[in-house]
């Protein structure tokens, strides 16, 4: 036998000193064209001519204390912060708690609990995960009801008419996420069935409640329902405007998860079959927590939505986080500072939204087993 | 494989399956024409043939990933019917190994093997947790047993689909073309643990073009083309002297190179 050469690999090299460093990622990323020139160049410009203007009035000028608009009027090159927080109560939790001080720990108590069963959730090293989970998807509810809502335990009733504020938009937003989602889920599979029937009834009831308009679905829930029923029997407005949203958000969710069930290769489910696993386990251990992984970025989509929709409940005349800022905007003591108003409230719809969204996208890389490590 | 010596003749019992003038179609199709066939206990069957012969559909009917619409398939004295029962109590002794893995990515190796037992054979976890090592190291991967199927190779997620199929101890085993999706270097480490479950006795359906393993494992050869049995032989007999045309311009199409 001859003899047998051994293969060295050759050694790696550094790369030359024009390809890294920060003048070579200027060159490359901002200048590498004329046309990028051109758009950095732009993107300064704007950038330079609209941003530090803002800052200053919004930060720097701006009016923080105080508790009437003479404040505001003296300095008027800054906002008005003052009318934010005057009010503030009244924004976040509506007129009910906002007239009765006495009342204001119950809806402070419920988004302080419900901020200390969410933070810990976010990360990942925190124990008993499952448990913190189900006390915020399970028992948070309930508190919330006997709380905000009241009427047991010496705890007066409030009156939800005058619910409002971010309370109402959270309240309506979370029964809607809670309850669409296991909904959603199921019509997701009943849309996939192979039963005509079920399949048929899961098909009418997505596409009727994804046809219609929220407004819509809101307006005849709370103006059309009371004709359906005999005169006395009355359902809550808000329990009304809560129905309505479930009915149009799990229509929604479950487009979202048959989007997911669908992306599953069909030797998945084929696999668990050749197990002896029914359809049930084959679905809640195999076919289920893949598509809901595959689909949790459309899911988040529709929650997003869903948490800005809120609003529309203004036809039918509750006062939520936006109207609630442009009723009280509109008022004879802050007449004037509507900017503030809506800045206050897309600045919170923004903060959630956005947590909505980072958070998803940590779970998807979380969920990512393919990643080699 | 490191011989090529034939394994000694398997000592055959009863009939397992017995398939009965078998026909399906799919729409106007006719994929499977007039299928008889008997399979015993301990027999080893490679099924070989050109692609659209109708080889996976059959041995896919035994386990009813595909149903039929004429005869009869008795798998260990149990009719398949539409009834989910039986189809559920066929299912948990027959096993089936695919081209392409279908193992499942969201749970971890030892989870692939765990799972059915636990939920189907009422297994204890720590009990499934034991008998799904002892498969892990039978196919020689225990030390991937917390790894997702996404970090390991093919090789590796092919012998970690049979381990998972091994776990609910099944009487038959179905093997789908179980080599065609690896890369070459892969091939061997697959086969050698099929061959080595030929060894224990098990009985085997394989649709597979790997001839040197049909020579040297099984039992029975069978050709089938344009949805029927053409011929089945003996493999040195099967090889050395087809008898039928067919059968001899297909054998001589892949052992040409």
């Amino acid at each position: 036998m001859a003899d047998v050469k051994t293969f060295v690999p050759a050694p790696d090299r550094a790369p030359p000193s024009s390809a890294v460093g920060p003048i070579a990622w200027i060159r490359d990323n901002l200048f590498g064209s004329i046309g990028s020139s051109i758009a950095t160049l732009v993107f300064f410009y704007l950038f330079f001519s609209y941003v530090p203007p803002f800052v200053e009035w919004a930060l720097i000028n701006a009016n923080w204390t105080g508790s009437d608009r003479s404040v505001c009027e003296a300095n008027a090159a800054g906002a008005c912060w003052t009318f934010i927080n005057v009010r503030l109560e009244q924004i976040l939790f509506g007129l009910y708690f906002a007239s009765n001080p006495d009342e204001l720990w119950r809806p402070t108590l419920i988004f302080i609990l419900f901020f200390a069963l969410l933070l810990p959730l976010l990360f990942e090293k925190t124990p008993g995960k499952k448990w913190l989970t189900i006390a915020l998807l399970g028992v948070f509810p309930v508190v919330f009801y006997f709380v905000v809502y009241g009427g047991y335990f010496g705890i007066s009733q409030s009156n939800t008419t005058q619910w409002g504020g971010f309370l109402l938009t959270f309240a309506l937003a979370f029964v809607g996420i809670l309850l669409a989602l296991p909904i959603g889920i199921l019509l997701a599979l009943g849309r996939r069935s192979e039963l005509p029937v079920i399949r048929s009834i899961c098909v009418i009831y997505i596409e009727f409640w994804r046809g219609t308009p929220l407004i819509t679905i809101l307006f005849m829930a709370s103006v059309m329902l009371p004709l359906f029923f005999p005169a006395g029997v009355e359902f809550d407005k808000v329990v009304r405007a809560m129905i309505g949203i479930t009915l149009f958000q799990s229509a929604y969710t479950a487009e979202a998860v048959r989007g997911g069930l669908a992306a599953i290769p069909k030797g998945q489910s084929e696999a668990a079959m050749a197990l002896g696993l029914g359809y049930w386990r084959r679905t809640v251990f195999i076919t289920l927590p893949q598509a809901l992984k595959i689909s949790i970025p459309s899911i988040v989509n529709t929650f997003i939505a869903l948490f800005k929709d809120t609003s529309l409940v203004s036809i039918i005349g509750l006062l939520d986080l936006l109207n609630m800022a442009q009723t009280t905007a509109r008022s004879m003591e802050w007449k004037g500072y509507d900017i503030e108003a809506f800045l206050f409230a897309g600045f919170v719809y923004w903060a959630f939204c956005y947590g909505m969204s980072r958070y998803s996208q940590n779970l998807e890389r979380k969920l990512d087993t393919n990643r080699r490590n | 494989m490191t011989t090529d010596t034939q394994m000694a003749p398997a000592e055959l019992g009863e009939s397992i399956i017995t398939i009965d003038g078998l026909n399906k179609w799919y729409g106007q199709f006719h994929v499977l024409k007039d299928i008889d066939l008997d399979v015993k206990r301990g027999e080893r069957i490679v099924i070989c043939g050109p692609s659209g012969s109708g080889k996976s559909t059959l041995i896919r009917c035994i386990n009813r990933l595909e149903t039929h619409q004429e005869g009869s398939i008795v798998v260990d004295g149990i009719e398949l019917t539409d009834d989910t029962k039986h189809i559920n109590d066929i299912r948990r002794e027959v096993g089936m190994v695919f081209q392409h893995f279908n193992l499942f990515p969201h749970l971890t190796v030892l989870e692939n093997c765990t799972l059915a037992p636990i939920w189907v054979r009422k297994t204890p976890k720590r009990e499934a947790e034991e008998l799904a090592m002892q498969y892990l190291e039978r196919v020689k991967i225990p030390e991937q047993a917390n790894k997702y199927p996404g970090q390991l190779s093919g090789g590796q997620q092919q012998r970690v689909a049979i381990a998972r199929s091994l776990c609910m101890n099944p009487r038959v085993m179905l093997f789908d073309e179980p080599t065609s999706a690896l890369d070459p270097e892969m091939i061997a480490e697959v086969l050698d643990v099929m061959v080595g479950l030929a060894e224990d006795g098990m009985t085997m359906l394989c649709v597979t073009h790997e001839m040197g393993f049909a020579r040297k494992v099984a039992n029975r050869v069978i050709f089938m083309d344009g949805g029927q049995i053409v011929e089945q032989n003996e493999p040195e007999e099967f090889f050395n002297n087809p008898q039928n045309d067919r059968t001899q311009l297909f054998l001589s199409q892949i052992l040409q190179h």
